[in-house]
């Protein structure tokens, strides 16, 4: 369980980055890293072969058994259009609340849990791939690396997709 | 004068309800939302009728109920519990610590005001 | 104090909501104890019960502005609080009166909830009769609304009243949970003409007097129209912690009230309030439990079900002489797992009756309106079902109840001359028989007219010319979509709802209906239906790598069939010859996109399944794997729907399997076989916009 911003504030802490951080897990496609809202993580676990579902569109690669709950898998790799992933044991599953619903998100590996101070966080340039730029919240640097934070909202088109951010719009500007 | 009453439910709104429905009524009301606050409360001044549910946080309604039957300033006033149908045991608790009626949810506005009436006119 | 939820806002709405759901309870309770006075119960208790079911509707009636529903009940009750205390007979007239009333009630009930305004004048002409009755009655007045003043006080008790005698003496502990004595004696006085004398012999002296202690008691003398029980609720939240006598204190024309009520701090409670608070008619103790709570008992069971599952599986792999005590506890566990998950999906079963209790309204109405004479006759209402199924028969059950009395049951007249008795007799009965319900709906009406059935049936192609049909085969026929032995569709039987609607709603809940009948004596439609929707018997087929689950109830009968048997049929697809009948073949790895599937149906089986709107089909698989019972899952929770399957569930093995939705099957095999762009594509183009952002 991730204390939530409101308690960091209760209790005074000042995180690496200040009161309104917000944590992220970042994940690798490849080379790239990418970042989703701790948020929204319910668990991490290990690839399993998963049943297809038949005639689904390429990045959904079936369901599986999550102690007695039907969870469908999307390939992310797919989803970005940069590839299919091959899976193997070594390959991750992230299941989060989209919305209502559970979803697992096949990724290469995840890495680590960053804070990030909403204020750093910058838009995603113009890189002329439109269809990525709907699932992409923004871009962050971390150290000298470059994290590209998803946005399940964009992901699934669900407009209460994920919870709401902290006093912040994209810009990185903290509202009144 | 109106008399004032003391809502106690850990739902907001079952106090709302009450609160809203009394005050209609010609009552004062004020809000706690379990026993703990609600004890709170009644330091703040004098009550004539308390509206307790059962189940709470912090301090559930038959603590509640005893503690302020052992207290000094309103060891004598009326104390109705809100229980449901089915909480045969809950309800006998309750009536054993000290409450002058009851209840049954889910009531009615009239039924809440009538019984309010029978116990704290 | 009337209050609307318009003018009150959210918290008000809430109450309305569950005020009408309880209405609806109250409502069925009364339907099924006026039933019983119907067949000539008179009981107290069921007197009692009706009256206070009535009471109650009228008490939160007031609360929510429904002013037509409290004048309504306001009569109704009337009426019943004088049955209750004899003092109007429950002649058959009068039962019938109660019967139209309740029907009544449950029309008003209706539009106060849906805020509905109902014509000025309904059911003013039952409230006459019920008043007529009323004023018929010896030493009856209707107490007017709401609560009663007594009449003013002569030195003998004015026509309609009685004198009550209340002894009344509180205990210390009364006074100690702040309930006041005076309070309750201005309750009294608002029940009729009260006088008071005080009992003060146990009064210490002053300086003894502890002022906590209670030593006081008295002899109240109350003039009153209102009945005993209404007496005794003055002292309801008191009645533990006091002495309290109530008896009637004259020798006057017997009302059969109790006589006398003690309330000892012992005993702790009067007879009378335990009648108030009597559950209704002969039920056994129950709690009420949120749906939310029992539906997460059933998952959980089934979970727990699907994990044994595993082990038994796992367990098969031991080579059994090294671990004997490892596979008796798997076995062990086997057999708790399965008699847990009965009694949890008996938890959430429910008597059929509920459904049952609503048609002998359906009979009583219809009837009228055809103007002919019908009974109902119904057993087996305790049949238990799940309630996820009981709550889809309503619809199909009233279908046939009005099918049989449209069609059916002929006119009184006609059946006379036929030698039968004018009323005619609806049988429905419910009974549980090899792990199924069986529900029967029968008539002793004109039967099924085969001659007319088959001529219809032919000059609608939908028998062939020459074919010949066993007698019940005919009868079968009238299940077809659009068949009807009617010359129009009449508006009664369900606004132009045929048997087929009836036929598919019971398979949508996994039953089967068939059809008895003989010509002149009547017809008997029977249903059957799987205990529950949660759980289904499933045939576990493969097909390439992957596994699919058929619904049993499906399967019509499994087969290999020879290389001659199979024709292709021109932009069709192929079909399968059948003692005589051409079945089409629906290829499932083609359906589904599957690679390494065997394919030809002469090296894998054909499983002839029954489909709506295309009859049977024959579904393509590579093998047959077995047959289990699976707890059927949802799709649609974390995914969406998908086409040709209807869930999912999990196999022992721990993994998904798909449970097919055959209805569907033969749609998009037939779009891909006719040559159209593959079922893949199609789907991919259908996909919401959500999904389909494929770069």
């Amino acid at each position: 369980m991730q204390p939530d911003n409101k308690v960091l504030v209760d209790r005074g802490l000042e995180a690496a980055v200040g009161e309104n951080a917000q944590q992220f897990i970042t994940f690798t496609l490849g080379e790239a890293e990418y970042g989703i809202d701790i948020m929204v993580v319910r668990e991490i676990k290990g690839w399993t072969e998963t049943t297809m579902i038949p005639n689904a569109p390429p990045h959904v690669r079936g369901v599986i058994n999550l102690r007695g709950i039907i969870v469908p898998i999307f390939d992310l790799r797919t989803r970005f259009g940069i590839g299919v992933t091959v899976p193997t044991t070594m390959h991750v599953v992230i299941i989060v609340a989209a919305g209502t619903r559970t979803v697992g998100l096949l990724v290469d590996t995840v890495s680590d849990i960053i804070s990030v101070d909403p204020k750093e966080i910058r838009d995603v340039p113009e890189m002329g791939m439109p269809s990525e730029d709907q699932f992409l919240e923004g871009l962050v640097a971390i150290e000298n690396r470059m994290v590209t934070l998803v946005s399940l909202a964009g992901l699934f088109g669900m407009p209460g997709g994920a919870p709401k951010r902290s006093a912040s719009d994209s810009n990185g500007a903290i509202a009144a | 004068m109106s008399k004032r009453i003391l809502a106690v439910d850990d739902s907001k709104t079952m106090r709302d309800m009450v609160s809203f429905t009394l005050k209609k009524a010609g009552f004062d009301v004020a809000e706690a939302e379990d026993g703990k606050a609600a004890l709170n409360v009644l330091t703040s001044g004098k009550f004539d009728l308390i509206i307790t549910d059962l189940n709470m946080p912090n301090m559930d309604g038959i603590t509640l109920i005893k503690n302020v039957r052992s207290g000094s300033q309103h060891r004598a006033v009326p104390i109705l519990i809100l229980t449901t149908e089915s909480d045969g045991t809950k309800k006998a608790d309750g009536k054993a610590a000290g409450a002058t009626g009851w209840l049954v949810k889910p009531f009615n506005p009239e039924q809440l005001v009538a019984t309010v009436n029978r116990v704290c006119p | 104090m009337s209050v609307t939820s318009e003018t009150e806002g959210y918290p008000l709405a809430q109450f309305r909501k569950t005020y009408f759901e309880e209405c609806a309870e109250l409502l069925d309770a009364l339907q099924s104890n006026l039933e019983l006075l119907s067949n000539g119960n008179e009981d107290d208790d069921t007197l009692h019960a009706i009256f206070r079911s009535v009471h109650s509707i009228k008490g939160g009636a007031g609360a929510f502005g429904c002013t037509d529903l409290v004048a309504f009940s306001h009569t109704f009750e009337s009426l019943l609080d004088a049955l209750r205390e004899h003092k109007v007979a429950a002649t058959p007239d009068v039962r019938q009166l109660l019967l139209r009333a309740s029907d009544a009630l449950a029309d008003i009930v209706n539009a106060a909830r849906l805020e509905q305004q109902l014509p000025a004048d309904f059911g003013a002409d039952i409230r006459s009769a019920m008043q007529e009755a009323l004023q018929g009655a010896v030493d009856c007045v209707e107490e007017s609304p709401p609560l009663a003043p007594g009449a003013p006080g002569a030195s003998s008790p004015a026509l309609g009243e009685h004198r009550y005698r209340i002894v009344f003496r509180p205990h210390t502990e009364m006074l100690r949970k702040a309930n006041e004595p005076i309070l309750l004696v201005r309750q009294l006085r608002k029940l009729g003409d009260l006088t008071i004398a005080a009992d003060l012999s146990r009064l210490p002296d002053l300086y003894a007097i502890d002022p906590e202690a209670a030593y006081l008691s008295w002899t109240f003398t109350l003039e009153t129209a209102v009945s005993q029980a209404t007496i005794l609720e003055v002292f309801e939240f008191v009645e533990d912690d006091c002495d309290l006598k109530i008896e009637l204190d004259e020798i006057a024309a017997a009302p059969s009230v109790a006589a006398q009520t003690t309330a000892d701090s012992d005993t702790g409670g009067g007879t009378a309030v335990a009648q108030a608070a009597a559950p209704q008619a002969a039920v056994t103790q129950s709690i009420r439990v949120d749906v939310d709570k029992v539906d997460r008992l059933v998952n959980l069971v089934g979970e727990l079900v699907i994990s044994q599952a595993m082990l038994t599986e796992q367990g098969l792999a031991l080579p059994p002489d090294q671990y004997p005590a490892l596979i008796q506890g798997i076995e062990a566990l086997a057999q708790s797992a399965r008699e847990l998950q009965e009694s949890v999906m008996a938890i959430r079963a429910q008597p059929v009756k509920s459904v049952f209790a609503r048609m002998p309204r359906v009979v009583r109405e219809l009837a009228a309106t055809l103007g002919k004479e019908v009974r109902i006759v119904t057993s087996g209402e305790m049949t238990e079902i799940d309630k996820t199924v009981i709550e889809q028969l309503n619809d199909p059950l009233t279908h046939m109840i009005r099918n049989a009395l449209d069609h059916g049951i002929e006119a009184p007249d006609e059946r006379k001359a036929a030698g039968k008795p004018r009323q005619g007799t609806i049988h429905l009965s419910a009974a549980q028989r090899s792990g199924r319900i069986v529900i029967e709906v029968s008539d002793d009406g004109r039967g099924i007219n085969r001659e007319r059935v088959l001529t219809k049936a032919r000059d609608r192609g939908l028998v062939a010319a020459g074919a010949n049909l066993s007698d019940d085969e005919i009868d079968n026929l009238i299940f077809l979509p659009a068949f009807s032995t009617a010359e129009v569709v009449s508006n009664i039987s369900g606004r132009g709802v045929g048997m087929d609607v009836v036929k598919r709603n019971v398979q949508a809940l996994g039953g089967r209906i068939s059809v008895q009948s003989k010509f002149g004596h009547g017809s008997a439609f029977t249903l059957s239906l799987p205990l529950t929707l949660a759980v289904a018997d499933g045939m576990v087929v493969s097909v390439g790598n992957e596994t699919f689950i058929i619904p049993l109830t499906a399967i019509v009968e499994n087969l290999r069939p020879q290389t001659a048997d199979i024709h292709p049929v021109v932009g069709r697809g192929d079909v399968l010859a059948l003692r005589g009948e051409y079945l089409p073949l629906v290829y499932l790895h083609r359906c589904f996109s599957i690679d390494n599937a065997i394919g030809d149906p002469c090296r894998g089986i054909v499983i002839i399944v029954q489909s709506e709107g295309a009859g049977r089909v024959g579904v393509v698989v590579d093998e047959l794997l077995g047959q289990q019972q699976v707890v059927v899952k949802s799709l649609e929770a974390n995914y969406e729907p998908v086409e040709g399957i209807s869930g999912a569930t999990i196999l022992g093995n721990g993994r998904v399997a798909l449970i097919l939705d055959v209805a569907r099957l033969h749609e998009i095999d037939s779009r891909s076989t006719a040559g159209r762009q593959q079922p893949s594509e199609i789907a991919r183009s259908e996909t919401r916009e959500d999904i389909s952002h494929a770069a």
